[in-house]
């Protein structure tokens, strides 16, 4: 290779790499750049998990907001969806072995596309003991961008979503891996 | 954005359909280079789909070790079909050992088998892009004053999806216009690579979702900086040792 090519190369090399290092240290991100996008709220992991405040079929309601401190799953179906069927035991089972851990599980019933009786029949048939919210009008799944069921958020103590899962059955170790890091990061 | 598709029952992760959809291209691609390059077509591929399958084994395995007790309890598990439950980093290790492995066994010629894979990378990287474009992931920083901004996940963002589309894409034209070296020396595919990590370098200031290192240095950027000293140093190497002839040097 001619001398001068190989000069134009090294030359060429160098300048690259010069670039990127500068490049790379005039991008970093101050540190309330990286607090910043935490305090925004969207329904997907690394956002704060936009606030609800729902009817519960047993009576009373529950607020989103109120349950900060605490790691929260939020799964989303309906009674006629075979995935939520399925998958429900493993919830169950779920919420049994990590609520004396401080894990909140919150069922929303897509009440605006199911019924308040077929519910209570959901309910009573799976022996579902957390929870069960109902989203009437659907506000609640439009703000959460509910395009498929189920779909679970798994949110930490701070609020903000860890995990999405969209469609199912998950299983229990699906679940139970997903609760794990939200405890893990509980104080 | 656009990350499912309802069919009937079903609902399909458009992101996966992308990604399929380029590994498809892709090693159509790498068939058609191993051809004129002169490696045995059926060898490469036997490579690029048993790594393949090791890589998602190595995920699920990756994941699974990680939670070992609940997967001790529940071993079926193991075999769910849930794409949530893959460690990406253990798989693209295990994968990258495989075919290292199986290339060797196979003596698969080193350089060229690299050249060979390196049309089928690059349009992958396409792929890999448009999955984001679809699923909203690796989306951009804020990015109010901006004509080109979108309007995504409750702000104005700079559209890093599709900047990191276009790299690639102009990664792939460059690749395939240029084939630097000459064919089966490795330079292509470390060229490849240096510009990949080149574009990664300098995209990834424009992203709003970047792993933030100590120091506020964004992790993606720092490991590319590394693979394109690495890459540069490699070519100035290989550009200067004899290479090109088969089956000189195998793996």
């Amino acid at each position: 290779m001619p001398i001068s090519q190989k000069i134009r190369r090294q030359l060429i090399t160098i300048a690259v790499l010069a670039f990127s290092i500068v490049w790379t240290l005039y991008s970093r991100v101050p540190e309330i750049g990286t607090q910043a996008l935490q305090m925004q709220a969207s329904p997907r992991a690394g956002f704060l998990a936009p606030e609800f405040s729902l009817g519960l079929l047993a009576g009373g309601d529950v607020t989103l907001s109120k349950l900060r401190g605490k790691p929260v799953v939020i799964n989303v179906w309906a009674s006629w969806c075979p995935p939520c069927r399925a998958e429900m035991p493993a919830l169950e089972k779920a919420y049994r072995i990590y609520k004396e851990m401080g894990v909140v599980v919150i069922g929303v019933n897509t009440t605006y596309q199911d019924s308040k009786t077929d519910a209570a029949a959901f309910i009573q048939e799976f022996g579902l003991t957390f929870p069960i919210a109902l989203d009437m009008d659907g506000t609640m799944s439009k703000n959460y961008l509910i395009t498929g069921l189920p779909t679970t958020f798994f949110v930490d103590s701070r609020g903000v979503i860890r995990n999405v899962i969209v469609g199912g059955p998950m299983s229990e170790a699906v679940i139970q891996t997903n609760i794990e890091p939200l405890l893990k990061d509980t104080p | 954005m656009f990350p499912y598709l309802r069919l009937g029952p079903f609902l399909l992760q458009t992101p996966g359909l992308a990604l399929l959809a380029g590994f498809w291209l892709g090693s159509s691609l790498t068939e058609k280079e191993s051809a004129r390059i002169g490696l045995k077509i059926e060898q490469v591929n036997g490579m690029i789909f048993s790594s393949l399958l090791a890589g998602i084994v190595g995920a699920r395995l990756g994941y699974a070790l990680q939670y070992f007790s609940i997967y001790a309890a529940n071993p079926s598990s193991l075999f769910a079909i849930n794409t949530n439950t893959l460690n990406p980093i253990a798989g693209m290790f295990i994968a990258i050992v495989f075919g290292f492995v199986y290339a060797r066994r196979k003596q698969l010629p080193l350089r060229p088998t690299l050249d060979a894979l390196a049309p089928g990378l690059a349009v992958f990287m396409v792929a890999f892009g448009i999955a984001h474009i679809l699923s909203g992931d690796a989306f951009g920083e804020p990015a109010k004053n901006l004509p080109w901004s979108i309007y995504l996940w409750n702000e104005y963002r700079h559209p890093s999806q599709v900047y990191e589309t276009l790299a690639a894409l102009i990664i792939f034209g460059l690749t395939q216009a240029f084939r630097w070296g000459q064919p089966g020396s490795g330079i292509n595919f470390l060229t490849m690579i240096a510009l990949s990590s080149f574009a990664r370098i300098f995209l990834e200031a424009f992203r709003g979702e970047s792993l933030i290192w100590s120091g506020g240095f964004r992790a993606e950027q720092v490991i590319s900086l590394i693979i394109l000293a690495i890459a540069l140093w490699m070519i100035r190497y290989w550009s200067q040792t004899q290479s090109v002839s088969m089956p000189v040097e195998s793996m």
